[in-house]
C-alpha cells in the first residue's frame, strides 16, 4: 500500500489530538509515516506508533524553533523526496496551512486547505470542506501532483491501531531562505487548565451580551461543570473582556465540537463561520429574533445572568 | 531612502450577501455585490501607519487580480491613502486557484518594484490564508505573517505573531512579505478628501501578457484542484424554544442530559 505523510503537530514531544485524528484518516488512503520535527521529534513516537504510524521520521534542530515556517517546508519536503508518498496531510492550523502551500508550490502540487473529512477515491484522496461560512459542503480533490491537504481539529475520531511506528532519522538540508525570518522571542501561552479550544468535545461561548470581563466567571462555571473550553464573540474579545487566543470565528478559532453553547451571541456571518459544524448547538439570548436561534438544536430565550448560573447549578446537582 | 509598499486587495463576495457557486462551481462573482475585503482593509491601514511613521520617502501601491468590478476594491483603498493602483484583469483569469493567484500577483509584484509586500491574513471567500506564504515562496524573500503588530525601520521588518501556542516576535530584512491580522488596528474610513483625491489617483491596468504569463498556467485549467461537488449544507432542523420563566436552566440541563452531554 502507498505511503501517507503526516505532519507531526507537537509541544517538545507532547502530540496534539489534531495529529491523532490525521493517523485516522491517513490509514483510508495509505500507510501513515508520520514527521516529526525539533525539539523532543523522537518522544513522538510512541504514541504515534499506537495510532498506526508505520513509521516515523524524526528530524531535531535549533532552527525549527528559532526561525519562522521555511525549516519546516524543507524537512517536508525531503521527507516528501524520501518517500514518495500519495499524499502529505497536514493539520490546519495557521502555521500549518503555511507549511502545507509552500511544499505544494516546490513539489509542484495542488492544495485543499481546511478539510473536514477525507476519503479515498478512484483519482486520490476526496476531501470534504465547508465553504462560506459553512453554508456549502464541497468535495474537491488534488489534480496535479501529490495531493497536499490540511485538515481541521475534530474532523475524525482518534482510533488506536498499532503499528511498528519504527523511528528513523530524516536527513534535512536547510535552504537559503531557512533562516529569512529569525524568532527573536517567544512568549508561551499559559495554560488555563481548560481543554484546548480547537480540540474540545464541548465548547462554551459568551458574547456582547455577557457584558463585562467579570461577568466571563459565569461563563467558565458553565465551561468547568461540563470541562469545556471557553470561547468569545469578537465583540467580547474586542471590548477587552476576553483574550483574542479564545475567539470563535471567521478571525478566530474555527470550532467543530460536540456540543457549542452560546450565551449573549448573536450569531453573525463571521461568528458562524467558526462554529456552524459544531453537532449540537445551543444557545442562550434575550432577543428571540436573535439569528443564533436559527441554529440551534436547543434555545432558551431568557436573560443569560438568570440561564446560566441555573443551568451550571443543575448540572454540578447532577453530577453529583 | 524610499519604500515601495505593495499592498495585495481582493475584491470579494459581500459575506452578508447571499454567496453561491456559479454553474461551473466557480465562486459566483457576477450575481453578488462585492467589495473590498474587510481583512485587507488591516493590510491597508498597516502601509498607510508605515508610511506615516517614516522618514524615508514611501510610496504605496495596492494590487488586486479580479474582474472589472475588483476596481471599485482599488478605490476604496486610494480614498484610504494608497497612492496609486495596479488592476490585473484578464478573462483567462477566471477560475485560478491559490497557486494560480499567487503566480499572477508574484509577477505582479516583481514588476511593480517592492521593498515590502503587505497582505491580509485571509480572503473573506475563499479563508485559506496562503497567498502570502506563497508570494515569499514565489519572490524567495522573508515571510513575516499574521502579525498583529508591525514595525518597519532601517530596512528591517519586525513583527509580533500570536500563535496558538505561543507569542512571537520577528525579525527580517526587506526585501520581505507580511501579512497582518484584524487584530493589527482598526482601520480607517475614508474621508471625503480622501474620497474625492482617489478619483485622480493612476490606476493601471495588465492583463497577462504584460505578464508573460500563458493562459494555460492560470483559470480553471490551470488549477492544480478540482471541485466536484458543491452543495449547500441541508437546513439545520428546526431546535426546539422554550422561553425562560424560572425554569430555563432546568430545562435546558434536561435537554444536555437527553443528549448524554451531562
Ligand atoms: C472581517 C470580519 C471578521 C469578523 N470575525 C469575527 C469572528 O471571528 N468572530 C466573531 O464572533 N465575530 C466576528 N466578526 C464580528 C461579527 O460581525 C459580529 O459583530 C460579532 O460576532 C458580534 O458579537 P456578539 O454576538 O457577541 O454581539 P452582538 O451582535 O451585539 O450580540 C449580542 C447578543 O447578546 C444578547 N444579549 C444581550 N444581553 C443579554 C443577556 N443579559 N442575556 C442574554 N442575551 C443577551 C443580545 O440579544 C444580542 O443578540 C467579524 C466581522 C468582520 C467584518
Ligand atoms: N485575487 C487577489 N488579488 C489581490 N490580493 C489577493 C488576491 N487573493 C488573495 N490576495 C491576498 O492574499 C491574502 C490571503 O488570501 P487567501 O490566501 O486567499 O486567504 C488576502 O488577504 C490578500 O491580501
Amino acid at each position: 500500500m502507498a505511503e501517507v505523510l503526516v505532519y507531526v503537530d507537537h509541544v517538545d514531544g507532547a502530540v496534539r489530538k489534531p495529529t491523532l485524528e490525521l493517523l485516522t484518516l491517513a490509514r483510508r488512503v495509505g500507510e501513515p509515516v508520520a514527521v516529526a520535527l525539533g525539539n523532543g521529534a523522537a518522544d513522538t513516537a510512541a504514541i504515534l506508533a499506537e495510532h498506526g504510524a508505520v513509521k516515523v521520521l524524526t528530524h531535531e534542530a535549533a532552527e525549527y524553533a528559532d526561525y519562522l515556517v521555511v525549516p519546516k517546508v524543507d524537512a517536508l519536503q525531503a521527507a516528501v523526496e524520501a518517500v514518495s508518498p500519495a499524499a502529505v496531510l497536514v493539520p490546519s492550523s495557521a502555521e500549518g496551512k503555511e507549511i502545507a502551500a509552500r511544499l505544494a508550490l516546490r513539489i509542484g502540487s495542488g492544495i485543499i486547505t481546511d478539510a473536514v473529512d477525507l476519503e479515498a477515491g478512484d483519482e486520490g484522496p476526496v476531501a470534504t470542506q465547508s465553504v462560506f461560512a459553512a453554508s456549502f459542503t464541497t468535495k474537491s480533490r488534488v489534480s496535479k501532483g501529490t495531493p497536499v491537504i490540511t485538515v481541521k481539529p475534530n474532523s475524525a475520531a482518534v482510533e488506536a491501531a498499532p503499528a511498528a511506528g519504527a523511528v528513523e532519522a530524516l536527513a534535512v538540508t536547510f535552504s537559503a531562505q531557512a533562516t529569512g525570518t529569525k524568532v527573536t522571542a517567544r512568549t508561551p501561552r499559559e495554560s488555563t487548565g481548560r481543554p484546548e479550544l480547537t480540540e474540545a468535545a464541548i465548547v462554551v461561548s459568551g458574547g456582547r451580551g455577557v457584558n463585562g470581563a467579570e461577568n466571563f466567571a459565569i461563563i467558565e462555571a458553565l465551561a468547568d461543570s461540563l470541562g469545556a473550553a471557553v470561547g468569545a464573540s469578537r465583540a467580547a474579545v474586542d471590548a477587552g473582556w476576553y483574550p483574542h487566543t479564545n475567539q470563535v470565528g471567521q478571525t478566530g478559532k474555527s470550532v467543530s465540537p460536540q456540543l457549542y453553547i452560546a450565551s449573549g451571541i448573536s450569531g453573525a456571518i463571521q461568528h458562524r463561520a467558526g462554529m456552524q459544524t459544531s453537532k449540537t448547538i445551543v444557545a442562550i439570548n434575550k432577543d428571540a429574533e436573535a439569528p443564533i436561534f436559527e441554529l440551534v438544536d436547543y434555545g432558551v430565550v431568557g436573560d443569560l445572568f438568570d440561564v446560566v448560573p441555573a443551568l451550571t447549578e443543575e448540572i454540578k446537582a447532577r453530577k453529583g | 531612502m524610499s519604500l515601495r509598499i505593495v499592498v495585495t486587495v481582493k475584491y470579494v463576495p459581500d459575506a452578508t450577501g447571499d454567496r453561491h457557486f456559479a454553474d461551473d462551481l466557480t465562486v459566483d462573482r457576477d450575481d453578488v455585490d462585492g467589495l473590498l475585503s474587510e481583512l485587507d482593509e488591516y493590510a491597508v491601514e498597516q502601509a498607510l501607519q508605515i508610511s506615516e511613521n517614516s522618514d524615508d520617502d514611501v510610496e504605496i501601491t495596492v494590487l488586486t487580480v479580479g474582474p472589472e468590478d475588483a476596481k471599485d476594491a482599488l478605490r476604496k483603498a486610494l480614498s484610504m491613502g494608497a497612492d496609486k493602483a495596479i488592476h490585473v484583469e484578464d478573462d483567462d483569469l477566471h477560475g485560478t486557484d491559490a497557486l494560480g493567484t499567487s503566480l499572477v500577483l508574484a509577477k505582479a509584484i516583481e514588476k511593480a518594484g517592492y521593498d515590502l509586500v503587505i497582505s491580509g491574513m485571509a480572503s473573506t471567500d475563499g479563508t485559506m490564508g496562503v497567498v502570502p506564504a506563497l508570494l515569499a515562496e514565489r519572490l524567495g524573500v522573508p515571510q513575516v505573517t499574521l502579525l498583529s503588530e508591525v514595525s518597519v525601520e532601517d530596512g528591517t521588518v519586525k513583527g509580533r505573531r500570536d500563535g496558538d501556542a505561543a507569542s512571537e516576535q520577528l525579525e527580517a530584512s526587506l526585501p520581505a512579505v507580511v501579512s497582518v491580522t484584524d487584530q493589527s488596528g482598526e482601520a480607517r474610513y475614508p474621508s471625503f478628501k480622501g474620497i474625492m483625491a482617489a478619483k485622480k489617483k493612476p490606476v493601471e491596468s495588465w492583463d497577462l501578457s504584460d505578464l508573460d504569463i500563458e493562459a494555460e498556467e492560470v483559470g480553471l485549467e490551470g488549477a492544480y484542484t478540482v471541485v466536484d461537488v458543491a452543495a449547500e449544507r441541508p437546513a439545520r432542523t428546526a431546535g426546539t424554544i422554550v422561553k425562560d420563566e424560572g425554569e430555563g436552566g432546568k430545562q435546558l440541563a434536561e435537554f444536555l442530559a437527553s443528549q448524554k452531554f451531562i
